[in-house]
């Protein structure tokens, strides 16, 4: 049996999100191999060379990978998957964009999002916004299968080095041209690698009022994130929402402020290992997940949270 | 120019779900069913390019019971233009979603095929991108803008990091996220017009597919129950709770 994993990367360093993709393959089949497409990409290809359990990395280095357009990028591990029985990515968008069009050229089925490896052919995976666990069997030999990430640990630096094979190229099937990317830099961690999160919701009022949240996560070195009406209100870029249809994140810690705790909300957040709700209406459902719930108006409670961290920090 | 949305009967966002302990299943008696909400912002895409004059045609397609017909005749209400239901008595998994819908494109050719992102209910989260595959077509998932322009569409996508924008040859298949629009409600009136609109049937059988699933659902259980519920009254009694309970900060 052989397993190959897409690895999630910026053309310079691999993705936390591959080193949790990798755990859950390697309880498929011990040692995988990764796969790096891209362009000038060989250092993400090193990062993966070091982690336990690769024994080899594929390196593909084009232009044409430069930004994982989806359509030569699927035909690429199509030609690929002829050599090996699975393959795994991380529920990324990259992930969920290229991989069922790898799926339906093979002609089988995806399996979205594991939470769980049961054996080779049998995982659990959420249905219904997580409300319900499904346990599924595939019935082929080939198999396409995306990892929620939270559900599985940070594959570790082994004792020894992969080696590193070049690939080359396939042909571009000049589908579709990639224009640009509006990704926003922010010095705080990533949303779906960070150990604690604070997010806001509706309740904030503004996108400014922002402001206040980021000053409380820059004190506990948390990344901010959002429900999905406090971004469609503009208040904050799409890639901070948290939720069944947004990022899926379990930080130690998530504090959420001015949200209501909705079914497509709890989806994204209620495996963090401790919640808190600040919400002035007690009977919010957010409260029924929260470990710590205050009863209170968020412009207070966020001004106060913020100077009481202050005092810790001395 | 033709568009083609495909357009899924799910139980309704609003319903907690609950999982029958005898039948191993959902249970979905009684239960609201709706469009999913991805399909109806694919339709309410559609209709806006047909009012920018840019599409002359509006056909949806559901996959599903007898029931499907009315998640059709939804988006007939809101402005599409006729309906095609393939019959089978639930929605069997996307690859074979995709080459049904594969077969729909082969009886009539559509430029742009609009999808949603995802099922609100299995989460698969696959179709669109299959059945760009089988259809060998370019692919815009998770779009949040489109301009179509002569021969391609400009589509601005959700991803990780932010938005991306790409250039697409058309035909193309899309799907939709959740802030590419705010779909219409239905007029009366249309409502009632959408009773006069065709809805035409296929058989699976007849498309000759084989529909035996790849898949097989072996179980269905609830997860395991998170006890929240806990109160603090202060912020200084949270903050020490963190600190010295949970050892989270
Ligand atoms: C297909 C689909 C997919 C979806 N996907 C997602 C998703 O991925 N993520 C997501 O989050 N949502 C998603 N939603 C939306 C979801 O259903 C809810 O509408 C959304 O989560 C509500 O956001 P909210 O809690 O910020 O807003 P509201 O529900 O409006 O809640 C605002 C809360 O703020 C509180 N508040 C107001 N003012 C104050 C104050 N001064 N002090 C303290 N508290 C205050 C209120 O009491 C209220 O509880 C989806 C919906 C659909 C249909
Ligand atoms: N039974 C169905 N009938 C019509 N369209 C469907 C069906 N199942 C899935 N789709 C389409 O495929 C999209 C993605 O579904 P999924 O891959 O199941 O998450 C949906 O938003 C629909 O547009």
């Amino acid at each position: 049996m052989s397993v190959l994993v897409l690895a999630e990367h910026n053309n310079q360093s691999l993705k936390e999100a591959t080193k949790k993709a990798l755990t859950a393959a390697l309880k498929i089949f011990s040692p995988a191999h990764v796969v790096v497409i891209g362009n000038n990409c060989a250092s993400a290809a090193n990062d993966a060379a070091t982690l336990e359990g690769v024994e080899k990395v594929l390196l593909v280095e084009d232009t044409t990978y430069e930004n994982m357009l989806c359509e030569p990028t699927a035909d690429l591990l199509f030609e690929l998957m002829k050599s090996y029985d699975y393959l795994v990515s991380a529920a990324t968008t990259n992930g969920k964009n290229i991989l069922p069009r790898v799926a339906a050229k093979l002609d089988v089925s995806q399996i979205s999002e594991i939470i769980s490896v049961i054996d080779n052919k049998t995982f659990q995976r959420p249905i219904y916004a997580g409300n319900a666990i499904a346990t599924v069997e595939s019935s082929t030999e080939k198999n396409v299968i995306t990892v929620r990430t939270t559900a599985f640990e940070t594959a570790q630096v082994g004792s020894s080095v992969a080696t590193i094979e070049k690939i080359d190229a396939g042909n571009n099937p000049g589908l579709s041209e990639f224009i640009e990317e509006k990704v926003s830099s922010s010095e705080r961690p990533e949303l779906t690698s960070a150990g604690i999160i604070v997010s806001g919701g509706r309740g904030m009022q503004s996108g400014d009022n922002f402001k206040m949240l980021e000053s409380v996560a820059d004190k506990l070195g948390a990344a901010v994130g959002a429900s999905r009406a406090a971004v469609d209100a503009g208040f904050v870029p799409n890639e901070y929402q948290v939720g069944q249809t947004g990022k899926v994140v379990a930080p130690e810690l998530y504090i959420a402020v001015g949200i209501s705790g909705a079914i497509q909300h709890l989806a994204g957040m209620k495996d963090s290992k401790v919640i808190v709700a600040i919400n002035k209406d007690d009977e919010a459902p957010i409260f029924e997940v929260a470990d710590y719930g205050l009863v209170a108006d968020l412009f207070d409670a966020v001004p106060e949270l913020d100077k009481e961290l202050e005092k810790i920090q001395k | 120019m033709k568009i083609l949305v495909p357009v899924k009967r799910v139980v309704d966002y609003n319903v907690k779900i609950r999982v029958d302990k005898e039948t191993n299943a959902v249970d979905l008696n009684n239960i609201k069913m709706s469009i999913n909400p991805f399909d109806e912002i694919a339709v309410e895409e559609a209709i806006r390019i047909k009012e920018a004059g840019q599409c002359d045609e509006i056909v949806v397609v559901s996959l599903g019971p007898e029931q499907s017909k009315e998640t059709i005749r939804n988006a007939l209400a809101m402005g599409a233009d006729r309906g095609i239901h393939v019959k089978t008595d639930h929605s069997p998994e996307p690859l074979l979603v995709a080459k049904i819908l594969e077969k729909v494109c082969e009886k009539e050719d559509y430029d742009l095929i609009i999808l949603g992102k995802q099922s609100i209910d299995d989460d698969c989260n696959q179709t669109g991108q299959m059945l760009s595959a089988l259809l060998n077509r370019s692919l815009g998932t998770y779009a949040s803008k489109v301009e179509i322009e002569n021969d391609t569409i400009i589509v601005t996508r959700e991803i990780d990091g932010g938005l991306q924008t790409i250039k697409l040859k058309k035909p193309a298949v899309l799907t939709t996220d959740l802030r590419l629009n705010e779909p219409r409600y239905a007029s009366l009136p249309n409502i009632m017009k959408a009773k006069q609109k065709t809805i035409d049937e296929l058989d699976p059988s007849d498309l000759g597919i084989d529909m035996t699933p790849k898949v097989s659902t072996k179980k269905v259980e609830e997860p395991p129950k998170r006890v929240g519920g806990g109160k603090v009254e202060s912020i200084q009694e949270l903050v020490d709770k963190l600190k010295n309970v949970s050892g989270v900060i």
